[in-house]
């Protein structure tokens, strides 16, 4: 489905990732973990585009799409929640997810200027479509509070239903359940887990929360400072000494001792 | 012939540099286009001939009056139109509409009251000419290519060798970060304006002794701002590179294709150079914050 | 009496037409434009020549002058849109699209230079005005209303996450400017046929402040406000009889004051409409300022 290999992305002389290579097959949910600072968003960005890599291809369903611009990268079918949300804060619940439907329906643009009778079906179907994402996430009771207004915990949800409206086969989930407490997360474990189900999605998702990784990931790869350090199952990944040294220290190899 | 018109393009070159660099050094700092800054040249040139005839000072003092002058009406532009926008955080398109506001308003305001009329600066230097390896060249330009290289090398020692300069240097990397190390972002964007607003008057004056005195001087910074995006937003060494090129090509074009296509070409030049090299020769500010 | 009321709303209409177009450009992009009185400039003098040297039908030359200056934003827009550059260089690039316009109108021979083009047909009267006026507040609101404003909308906002979206950045930008483009284009048509002459001194960067001023005092992401910003901002100096520089001096000032103390303009990011009215009202009841 996804595949990286010896991905590495330069900002001016520093390293932010270091030929880093992985494979993300078809319907699975794979987890990037990794302390602070490791590269796991860079990855995020060089594979939906916001960068083009410094070096390595990036595969996409046997397309390389390295470099490619973001907007193209979406119709290949790939869409992204980010980690510092990024909703548009002022627009309406619901019309932050047409914007996403709209990349579904392609109505020209003269007839969007003499709204012809088709405009205004589809804008009716799209705003439709919209609700039906939003009742996914469970947010169709707010559609028409303003974004910015949703309690944090919303706001996500409402980036996975935006990203969900692109109608992608690779959904990435950047750190979905930062800022929630366990019983949160764990909720959230259950939503990704239903629509992973429900749109027969493949999913690559950035997660501290490791009850969450643990819970849903088959597979899992290990960055640190921009370098693979090492991917398998959770078991191995929770056993992997080298994955303990990352996140735990030296201290960690002493206290074994 | 060309030796001439190489001195002349220099010369019109540094004086573009000149205010290529004040306003990149706003830009730098604030990261906006400070469109005011032409009127802001514009009523340093009108204190510098005022001083000259009515007040019948000296040269070299009349020059002090308009770098002054000017230095203090660029500080009053930042408190009056923009520190507001700053305390707000206000996106860049903000502060760029009252730049022009600004510049609008003094602009015909200057029109209003003194009037439309052109004033010559009385001849202090433009009659002389100097003779040197056989060639002939004038005075003033001669003198405006050195003065601009007095005045930008100041400034570049000044940034990189005081405190003050280095602070600034900081802030145009990360304004929020030099916050947060103590330095008092108020009042290095006073400074940022003030030196901006020097340049702007000894950029006045030579203006004005090379054309005329008169209200829509200012726009003469467009091409200040077109040499500043050639040489790259932001950067210092791209705007008195930028400076020097548009001043030296625009000024070989008028000498041997036609004095009428030259502002054209400026502008055919940006945009040919935006397709090849958007960044400009030193560019930094491509994309907008977000 | 009568001649000169509809003289006045005619013109104000003409700058409705033009200021709507700017208002979906700049309000729904956030790109600030210095030159677009080069797009008025060449609707006028596209249609002017059309009609003067080639008897072209009237409202054949007025589309021609949209499309003329359609394609000279395609011209400008391609290399500023194109490299995802700051807003700055797409201004200062229109400055000088501007400026390198006006130079050319005066040094053509079709153009007749400096001197200008006098004896234009009187083509435009009212009730033309009146139609292609409604009409463009109509497909104004039309796009901003698609999914075409959208895209617009979601760019200002966030061009990153808008390119998440599968938004084509340089697409939507590049079609709001043709749009205000070739809207500019016909209001420099209509206003060719109304003068009955023009010269390229009419379209300096004075007409495109007093545009942008239309767009901003309006309130940006708004149509209403920068059409009723045009109506006021042509009618009342008319009316008071104010030299044009003093009128541009209170531009200037207007423009200052607007982002130092209301940067939202009069209408920013609404519409005139009912809900708007009760709105202020139930503000003006509850106590100004205080938020529900």
């Amino acid at each position: 489905m996804l595949e990286l290999q010896q991905v590495s992305k330069l900002f001016g002389g520093i390293s932010a990732c270091h030929d880093v290579s992985f494979i993300v097959q078809p319907r699975q949910i794979a987890g990037l973990i990794g302390p602070n600072g490791a590269g796991k968003t860079t990855i995020f960005n060089l594979i939906t585009g916001v960068y083009a890599p410094s070096g390595g291809t990036i595969r996409f369903q046997g397309r390389d799409i390295a470099g490619m611009r973001p907007d193209r990268i979406v119709d290949a079918g790939i869409a992204r929640t980010f980690q510092n949300i990024r909703l548009f804060p002022k627009l309406s619940v619901l019309t932050n997810v047409c914007i996403a439907v709209d990349n579904k329906v392609r109505y020209g643009l003269y007839a969007a200027l003499l709204r012809l009778p088709a405009v205004t079906v589809q804008e009716k179907k799209t705003r439709e479509r919209a609700m039906e994402y939003l009742a996914v996430v469970g947010l169709d009771g707010q559609a028409d509070l303003r974004a910015e207004n949703l309690p944090y915990g919303l706001q996500r949800k409402l980036e996975i239903a935006r990203a969900l409206a692109l109608e992608p086969r690779l959904l990435l989930l950047d750190e979905p359940a930062a800022g929630m407490n366990p019983e949160e997360s764990i909720e959230l474990a259950a939503l990704i887990r239903s629509i992973y189900e429900k749109f027969e999605l493949t999913i690559l998702l950035i997660e501290h929360h490791m009850d969450v990784v643990m819970e849903l990931c088959q597979n899992i790869v290990v960055l640190n400072f921009g370098k693979k350090l090492a991917e398998g199952t959770p078991e191995a990944i929770q056993t992997n000494p080298e994955v303990l040294r990352a996140y735990l220290g030296e201290g960690y190899k002493r206290a074994r001792n | 012939m060309f030796i001439q018109t190489l001195i002349t393009g220099l010369a019109i070159g540094g004086i573009y540099a000149l205010m290529a660099v004040g306003y990149s050094l706003v830009f730098s700092v604030l990261n906006f286009s400070n469109f005011a800054y032409g009127s802001i040249i514009m009523l340093g040139a009108y204190i510098g001939y005022y001083s000259l005839t009515q007040l019948g000072l000296p040269v070299p003092l009349a020059v002090l009056g308009s770098i002054l002058g000017a230095a203090f009406l660029a500080y009053l532009n930042e408190k009056l139109a923009y520190s507001t926008l700053r305390k707000r955080n206000a996106s860049s398109l903000f502060f760029m509409i009252s730049a022009m506001g600004t510049a609008i308003f003094l602009e015909n305001l200057v029109y209003a009251t003194i009037g439309s009329r052109f004033y010559a600066f009385p001849e202090v230097l433009t009659r002389d000419n100097i003779t040197i390896f056989g060639t002939s060249m004038g005075m003033l330009d001669v003198f405006a290519i050195v003065f601009s290289f007095i005045a930008i090398y100041a400034l570049h020692y000044f940034l990189q060798n005081t405190k003050l300069g280095i602070a600034i240097r900081a802030a145009s990397y990360d304004a929020q970060v030099s916050q947060l190390n103590g330095v008092n972002i108020n009042k290095l964007v006073s400074l940022v304006f003030v030196l901006a607003g020097a340049l702007a008057g000894i950029s006045g004056v030579f203006l004005g002794m090379k054309y005329m005195v008169y209200p829509t001087m200012g726009w003469i910074t467009n091409k200040a701002y077109i040499a500043a995006v050639i040489g790259g937003l932001g950067s210092l060494p791209g705007a008195v590179a930028g400076g020097l090129i548009l001043g030296v090509l625009e000024t070989f074009v008028s000498a041997y294709v036609s004095s009428v296509i030259r502002d054209v070409f400026s502008f055919s030049l940006l945009i040919v150079l935006l397709l090849i090299l958007p960044a400009g020769l030193f560019g930094k500010y491509l994309e907008e914050k977000v | 009496m009568y001649e000169y009321i509809s003289g006045i709303i005619t013109f104000s209409l003409i700058f409705v037409i033009a200021t709507v177009g700017l208002a979906v450009f700049t309000g729904f992009t956030g790109l600030f434009s210095l030159g677009h009185a080069a797009f008025i400039a060449i609707g006028a003098y596209t249609s002017g020549i059309l009609t003067y040297f080639y008897n072209l039908n009237f409202w054949l030359a007025l589309i021609a002058g949209g499309i003329v200056a359609g394609a000279a934003a395609i011209v400008i827009g391609y290399p500023t849109l194109k490299a995802k550059l700051r807003s700055d260089y797409f201004a200062i690039a229109t400055l000088g699209f501007g400026e390198a316009v006006r130079v050319l109108l005066e040094n053509l021979d079709i153009t007749q230079g400096a001197r200008g083009l006098p004896g234009i047909a009187l083509e435009t009267t009212l009730p033309t005005v009146l139609a292609i006026t409604v009409m463009t507040v109509c497909a104004a609101w039309n796009f901003i209303n698609s999914r075409y404003g959208r895209a617009a909308v979601a760019v200002r906002e966030d061009f990153t996450a808008a390119e998440m979206m599968g938004i084509d950045l340089f697409a939507v930008r590049m079609r709001s400017l043709v749009f205000s483009a070739v809207t500019a284009g016909i209001a420099g048509g209509l206003f060719a046929h109304y003068v009955s002459f023009i010269q390229p001194a009419m379209f300096t960067a004075a007409l495109s402040t007093q545009l942008t001023a239309g767009v901003v005092a309006g309130g940006m992401g708004s149509i209403s406000g920068p059409a009723l910003a045009a109506i006021i901002f042509v009618a009342v100096p008319e009316l008071l009889r104010v030299a044009s520089m003093w009128r541009l001096v209170a531009y200037g000032f207007l423009l200052v004051v607007i982002m130092v103390y209301r940067p939202q303009g009069l209408f920013g990011y609404q519409e005139l409409s009912g809900t708007f009215f009760r709105n202020y009202w139930q503000k003006i009841k509850t106590g100004y300022g205080t938020k529900p």
